[in-house]
């Protein structure tokens, strides 16, 4: 039966694809062969636009055990310990069903962990939402964070940090990224590169249902007027099947039982047997009636291509099936042999005696078409004037309006839903500059966060992409940790536009620039585009997770002033750059202009010499200087420490609104005692750091200059309230 | 002393309270919920997570499993039973203490700090504890709100049954310090013998300076002073 035009369009093949797919078969697919190679070439899985950008990622250096094409990136972090961290998207089907569309964003992105034989010890999520007068954003947060929550919060994993972002670009396209890092002996890390001829291939986990059902094909598509129509292509989780696999997979890899192991998430049982036996250039033959299925009388076609969640496949050692069932059986889960690994370098799928599919594996995955998309260079806008309104603005009246904006408040009524301190080990939760984890038993930890700043991209994709990986660097630096490595979420819109690819070509390029620079490598990600509704894209949106390295947790940092009667100091440099701040976006609504420029030589400079500065036990608290400005980072310093300050706004040629509000990057606001500040003064001078002596610390008031006085307490609460409002709790 | 942290499936504080056991020098097994009877043990420890998902109802598949059945026989023997989080709405669905937990009042789950009363402390559990102290303890849970008839609620009151309360820094018991809307702000409850201890609240995770405090530990150093 010859394929109809349509039907292959359907499955998101474009005519020259279809003829390459006849070429290198040597003859038209039937409808499971076609299934296949849609699940195989889509956007998601091959990425076939991306990958020639990717690869100019700096993506190893001496920390680095695996980096990108794996399941998740690991690096050393000394003694015998490994981690093992990657962040992934769950947009499209978080915008149909938010409940599900984030629980199995983090059911999978936890899987793509403990399938690299690493225990997960926390979470964290980068959030975007359109408007929140938008209709749909008050539903869509709740869904998502509920959603985050249901699921994480079963597994036992804490949530130790994220983002949650407004802005109309994400009305009809949220984003759900999320990040999972896991702990392994460097000596027990399991791959997926199946090895060896007639070994057998195991199915196991939850049974395989109709949910889910080219899952990854509609996230490589744009939505329209028919989005909800989408809704059966959402997966269902069960958070409770994959707390019982976790366990019963890591209790498994304790012995040498297992060859490869790969788990099924996008294009499931399809892209997890081609790719395991693809890696291992090896052959792959499935027989389909072992399957475990859910329904009755599933097709070849809905087995391969459902994206059932909880579910893993494994290569073991022939000899080991006995007791690996065992195992599985303790933990109530499926376990079944539904093949063999063979020499022949094809999948062969057999239903009921016969054989129902035949391809190389070549074909699916080497051969995948690889596009080099046109691209052009975001436009930058010129030198413009300040908004008309800039000369009425009140530096009290601005703060407040800062600090009570949907994107600036306090977060805890989100964070409140997330489980942030099972398994005992959590040093620093959300709220802080990074999250702290406490290697369990041991008195060394790992800092985590996730950043991300669109607006930056938007404006200019180079300078954003830059910001992005120097903002993770410096949440690291200020709680103390060496940073070590990233994760990158590369969210856009459709690629098949030039203005598109063109900021994604341009955000790599600046990704890439403060990578190499800082010695940053990235180790895992992943690329979602199709963020676009009728013909409107996102902004360029790249979530960077970063990961560092706390040698002796007695040198943890905080944001939170400690004594009163101590001094402020601001470390780099202030040129008053306003564009693109949080000042003129929340208060003026003005969104033209470019963002502060990053200087690669003062971001690293400043931040190792904060690091010596903590390490020396010089200061007393440290916070970055991000959105906001100084102003803002202050305060959140005098909120979280429940004490004022007093601060006099240096004789500059900058006004005191730019002082205040500029969001210059690579800058530090610091607390250091009276009896340290020459020895602290020493080290900044010998590094060659621009610094300045701001104020005091004093008991519960903040006073800027002769500008105002306000008792930090009524700060605290105006950035309090927004949630509790929008939700009426 | 020592003691064994039944496991279910699901079970996700088992670690963190054995670790918390050990720290006090408790001799501790963790005991699979399939086993038949207990090893030989002073405490038995029904630990947090969500034993089966939560499912039909949370604790009620896991009160019905095997070793159950062991733990209520060591419980009327007097042996001491304690239920943390998932553990006392497990302990709630055996019969072994009364009432039950609802969803919490705002129908979210609830992570945070919370102060606590400690009410009664003529029991083992509490015996380290000052009475009309007041403790900070982390709280992460979805079914917290407990609820009993009238009658049960003034029992519990009148036989002193009540460990904690939710309360404010200054130990004030109000509504406004209620977390999940428990009845009375009940975040405790012993058994009228006093030798089984249900709680919402995590000591385990209250174990060490460099985390959230140590008034968890008061509680464990109890167990084996006394």
């Amino acid at each position: 039966m010859k394929i109809s035009a349509e039907v292959i369009n359907k499955h998101g093949i474009k005519p020259n694809e279809y003829k390459k797919i006849v070429l290198l078969i040597g003859r038209d697919p039937n409808l499971l062969e076609l299934g296949i190679f849609s699940a195989m070439w889509n956007e998601h899985c091959s990425y076939k636009s991306s990958k020639k950008y990717l690869k100019k990622l700096p993506t190893s250096n001496k920390n680095v055990i695996q980096g990108p094409g794996e399941n998740a990136g690991v690096i050393d972090i000394e003694d015998d310990d490994a981690v093992v961290f990657k962040i992934e998207s769950h947009n499209h089907p978080s915008f149909i069903e938010p409940y599900q569309g984030a629980a199995t964003g983090i059911g999978g992105i936890i899987r793509d962990i403990f399938t690299m034989g690493a225990r997960p010890i926390a979470t964290l999520n980068s959030i975007h939402f359109g408007s929140h007068t938008h209709v749909k954003t008050k539903n869509l947060l709740s869904g998502v964070v509920s959603g985050i929550g249901g699921y994480g919060n079963c597994m036992g994993i804490p949530t130790v940090g994220g983002e949650v972002k407004f802005n109309s670009t994400y009305n009809e396209n949220i984003l759900v990224n999320a990040m999972a890092v896991g702990l392994v002996k460097k000596n027990k890390i399991f791959y997926s590169k199946a090895q060896g001829m007639n070994q057998p291939v195991i199915y196991v986990g939850s049974k395989t249902g109709r949910d889910g059902i080219h899952g990854a094909s509609m996230a490589s598509a744009e939505f329209d007027a028919n989005t909800e129509d989408k809704k059966p292509t959402v997966q269902v989780g069960d958070p409770f099947a994959e707390k019982l696999l976790l366990e019963a997979c890591l209790e498994l890899m304790k012995d040498d039982s297992i060859i490869s192991i790969q788990d099924m998430g996008a294009a499931g049982l399809t892209s997890s047997s081609v790719e395991m036996a693809s890696k291992g250039n090896l052959g792959i033959e499935i027989d389909l009636n072992k399957i475990p299925c859910r329904e009755r009388n599933m097709t070849p076609y809905e087995m391969m291509l459902s994206e059932s969640q909880e579910r893993m496949l494994l290569i073991l050692k022939s000899g080991k099936e006995k007791s690996a069932k065992e195992i599985f059986d303790k933990w109530g889960l499926d376990f079944s042999i539904i093949g063999k690994t063979t020499n022949t370098k094809k999948i062969v799928l057999n239903f009921n005696k016969n054989e129902v599919a035949n391809l190389p594996l070549d074909s699916l995955s080497k051969d995948a078409p690889l596009y080099d998309r046109k691209w052009i260079k975001t436009q930058i806008s010129k030198k413009i004037n300040l908004p008309k309104e800039f000369s009425s603005l009140k530096i009290l009246d601005s703060l407040k309006k800062i600090l009570m904006s949907p994107n600036n408040s306090e977060k805890s009524w989100v964070w409140n839903q997330y489980d942030q301190t099972v398994m005992g080990d959590t040093i620093q939760k959300p709220g802080g500059d990074s999250g702290i984890i406490r290697i369990h038993g041991k008195d060394k930890g790992i800092a985590l966060t996730v950043d991300s700043s669109a607006h930056y991209c938007l404006a200019n994709p180079i300078i954003g992409g830059k910001q992005v990986v120097c903002e993770a660097w410096r949440n690291l630096v200020a709680v103390g940790a060496k940073p070590l490595a990233i994760t990158n979420c590369l969210n856009f819109g459709n690629p098949e536009k030039d203005k598109i690819m063109g900021q994604f070509v341009e955000t790599i390029d600046g990704i890439s620039q403060a990578c190499v620079y800082l010695d940053f490598p990235v180790v895992s990600g992943n690329v979602s585009f199709y963020n676009e509704t009728n013909n409107s894209a996102i902004s360029p949106t790249p979530t960077i997770g970063g990961v560092g390295l706390i040698k002796n947790l007695k040198n943890i940092m905080t944001q939170n002033l400690k004594n009163i009667g101590s001094s402020i100091m601001v470390i780099g440099k202030n040129t008053g750059h306003l564009y693109q701040s949080e000042l003129f976006r929340e208060v003026l609504n003005f969104n033209d202009g470019q963002p502060p420029a990053i200087n690669l030589f003062n971001e690293k400079n400043n931040g190792l010499t904060i690091l010596t500065l903590i390490s020396k036990k010089l200061l007393n608290s440290v916070h970055d200087i991000s959105s906001g400005g100084l102003i803002l980072t202050l305060t959140e310093m005098c909120i979280t420490g429940n004490m004022g300050a007093k601060i006099k706004i240096p004789t500059t040629n900058i006004g005191k609104i730019e002082y205040l509000f500029s969001e210059d990057q690579s800058r530090y606001l610091i607390e250091i005692q009276e009896k340290h500040i020459k020895e602290v003064t020493k080290i900044l001078d010998k590094n060659s750091i621009y610094y300045e002596l701001i104020g005091k610390t004093q008991k519960e008031y903040l006073n800027i200059d002769k500008e105002f006085t306000i008792e930090v307490a009524e700060l605290s609460k105006l950035n309090s309230v927004w949630f509790k409002n929008y939700y009426k709790d | 002393m020592k003691s064994s942290v039944i496991v279910f499936p699901g079970s996700n504080c088992d670690r963190d309270v054995a670790v918390a056991l050990e720290k006090n020098q408790i001799k501790n097994q963790m005991v699979w919920h399939d086993e038949v009877e207990l090893p030989k043990t002073d405490l038995v420890v029904l630990p947090g997570g969500f034993s089966y998902g939560d499912y039909l109802r949370t604790g009620c598949i896991a009160s019905k499993a095997r070793i159950i059945n062991d733990v209520i026989t060591h419980a009327k023997k007097g042996g001491l039973v304690l239920g943390i989080c998932n553990g006392f709405q497990i302990l709630i669905e055996t019969g072994l203490l009364p009432g039950t937990l609802l969803r919490n009042k705002k129908l979210k789950f609830i992570s945070k700090n919370v102060f606590l009363k400690v009410t009664n402390i003529d029991n083992k559990f509490c015996s380290n504890y000052k009475k009309k102290n007041v403790i900070q303890l982390q709280i992460a849970h979805n079914e917290g709100n407990y609820f009993a008839n009238k009658k049960i609620i003034n029992d519990l009151e009148d036989s002193e049954s009540i460990a904690f309360k939710y309360c404010s820094e200054n130990g004030e018991i109000d509504g406004i310090f209620n977390p999940n809307g428990s009845s009375n702000n009940i975040a405790g409850i012993l058994n009228p013998k006093k030798n089984i201890l249900g709680m919402m609240p995590h000591p385990e995770r209250s174990i060490d300076p460099l985390l959230s405090g140590e008034d968890g530990s008061i509680l464990f150093e109890g167990l084996i002073s006394s």
